[in-house]
């Protein structure tokens, strides 16, 4: 398994523009800071029987923050809250516990798994799950 | 004149370390710089010798614990030429040095009152203004900063009012390493009655200050970014000042006596320095200050300078004229201190200094607790090189030669 943090795959996430932007009549926005550095990720969303049904991104931040709001988003469409928790302590455990990283569809997570010798960057791969558990009401 | 900074770096036992396999090459001084053997002795040696609380037993531990501390107070009023070694403070670092003035001089301010900091402050300097306006309903301006990430004091004279009752600015900026002329700044405040703080953090390490030649009342600094430990700072304040200044901790030392009835204080320093002190801190920092000026000084401030222009000079050979490289800050040498900021522009401050640590190089990235600084640029944050006098041009040409390859792959 690759130590490089910025292996290829999180580089290419970083600059996919999937989901970037913002949805005209979202069910719910959040906007979260990284209180280390500044960083700031907002998250539109729409939610139909409590799953999500669209998500954008928008992303002032490093190259992981960019590429976790890619890799995130691509995976939540179709997750209700329960599974978006379960997904985000699985990447939390991964970084802080050097856990096994998630199994599907959250796989692309697995490339974030050498940012776990930086602990001042966990929160830059949490950012984005920060953000969207605020706007979905589950209190980050 | 004279600096050989091999056999500096000698004796800076962490300077041999690697860091994922490479040469540590440390350049986050303005965070906290690297302990000299000397200072590392002079603690351990107290610590093995003389540890005992102070100002209180009268066993030979004590005496010895005592003398050694207030030996320390005398070495730091040297450092910055106090009149006289009562107007030195200890305390825990320039935060709590500031936090001081702010609680106790801030008593004697009332609604409508204004402090003047500047843009670019350390937050150090900001919240603890911010908190007393909040308690006591003070006014807080700021004055501007120039293009070259300098205060704009031209700015001043028009900021200050008759309610205007305290100037509180850095000496030196942690951001941009722009260095005020406090002097100048010190006059207009004192012909109009307005007392001055300087936080002098920055300043220091690179050599003692001079508080009356400034003509400021109040001066804060921390000791582990002049070598010594953490968890150390000085408050140096005009007497007459300090006098007048009610207690801001209470306990024990700080007490001339202590009734039923009330609390009668002691006379400064005393009164500012509740509880046991950090006393092989402050042992430490004397033992830092007597290494500095064991230097020549004009040897250091020629080496340093030589460095900070190598690694201006090399930050615009990487950026090959594509103007993807903003020094945010002075881009000479006149006029400011060896901290470098700057922005890539498409490249994040804290992917930099990943990168540059698998490179052995050890970099600040992010807003520098300076967010108001920021916001005025546009930035959530930048990416700060910080050189002390243990650096030599194999730190920068590593930096320089990692800064390259880290673009290379972010950009």
């Amino acid at each position: 398994m690759s130590t490089d943090v910025y292996q290829a795959q999180v580089m290419a996430l970083s600059k996919d523009e999937s989901h970037a932007g913002s949805l005209p009549a979202p069910s719910a926005s959040a906007t979260v800071d990284n209180a280390l550095c500044g960083d700031r990720v907002k998250i539109d969303l729409t939610v139909a029987e409590g799953r999500i049904t669209d998500i954008r991104h928008h992303v002032r931040g490093c190259v992981l923050c960019k590429a976790s709001a890619v890799a995130m988003s691509a995976a939540a469409i179709g997750r209700d809250a329960q599974e978006l928790a379960a997904a985000r302590q699985a990447v939390s455990a991964m970084l802080k516990e050097k856990a096994p990283a998630p199994g599907a569809p959250w796989t692309a997570y697995a490339a974030f798994s050498p940012v776990a010798d930086y602990k001042s960057r966990h929160t830059c791969v949490l950012l984005a799950f920060d953000a969207l558990q605020k706007a979905l009401g589950m209190g980050r | 004149m004279s600096f050989d900074v091999q056999r500096v770096r000698a004796e800076f036992p962490i300077l041999g370390r690697r860091i994922h396999g490479q040469a540590l090459h440390y350049l986050d001084n303005a965070a906290t710089s690297q302990t000299p053997e000397a200072v590392i002795d002079r603690v351990r040696r107290h610590e093995r010798e003389s540890r005992a609380n102070v100002l209180r037993g009268v066993h030979t531990l004590a005496e010895e614990a005592t003398n050694a501390y207030e030996a320390a107070r005398a070495t730091a009023a040297r450092y910055v030429n106090a009149a006289r070694p009562e107007e030195i403070v200890f305390t825990s670092g320039t935060t709590a040095a500031i936090n001081l003035v702010a609680n106790s001089f801030g008593e004697s301010l009332r609604a409508g009152d204004e402090v003047v900091l500047s843009l670019l402050e350390h937050h150090s300097n900001i919240v603890p203004w911010h908190l007393l306006a909040s308690r006591r309903g003070v006014v807080v301006k700021f004055l501007p900063v120039t293009e070259d990430g300098r205060i704009d004091t031209h700015a001043l004279p028009a900021l200050l009012t008759a309610r205007t009752k305290l100037l509180a600015l850095a000496h030196v900026s942690n951001v941009t390493g722009a260095v005020l002329d406090v002097r100048t700044v010190a006059a207009l405040a004192r012909e109009r009655g307005i007392a001055v703080l300087i936080d002098g953090a920055q300043a220091v390490p690179h050599g003692p200050a001079d508080v009356q030649a400034l003509g400021v009342d109040f001066y804060a600094f921390s000791g582990h970014k002049m070598y010594a430990p953490n968890g150390i700072g000085v408050l140096w304040g005009r007497h007459e000042r300090l006098a007048a200044m009610p207690p801001f901790l209470g306990g024990g030392s700080m007490i001339h006596a202590v009734t039923t009835a009330g609390t009668t204080p002691a006379e400064p320093p005393k009164r500012f320095e509740a509880g046991t002190p950090p006393i092989a801190q402050a042992i430490g920092l004397a033992a830092a200050m007597d290494w500095i000026r064991r230097h020549d000084a004009a040897a250091v401030e020629h080496h340093v300078q030589a460095l900070t222009g190598r690694l201006l000079d090399g930050l615009g050979v990487i950026d090959r004229g594509r103007k993807r490289i903003r020094v945010m800050g002075p881009s000479g040498l006149q006029g400011r201190y060896p901290v470098v900021s700057f922005d890539v522009a498409g490249a994040h401050p804290h992917d930099i200094c990943t990168l540059l640590d698998q490179s052995g190089v050890a970099l600040r990235g992010g807003h520098h607790c300076a967010q108001p600084l920021m916001e005025h640029w546009g930035l959530a944050g930048t990416t700060r090189a910080s050189l002390a006098l243990y650096n030599d041009a194999g730190d920068v040409d590593a930096f320089l030669r990692g800064l390259d390859q880290a673009l290379g792959r972010l950009l």
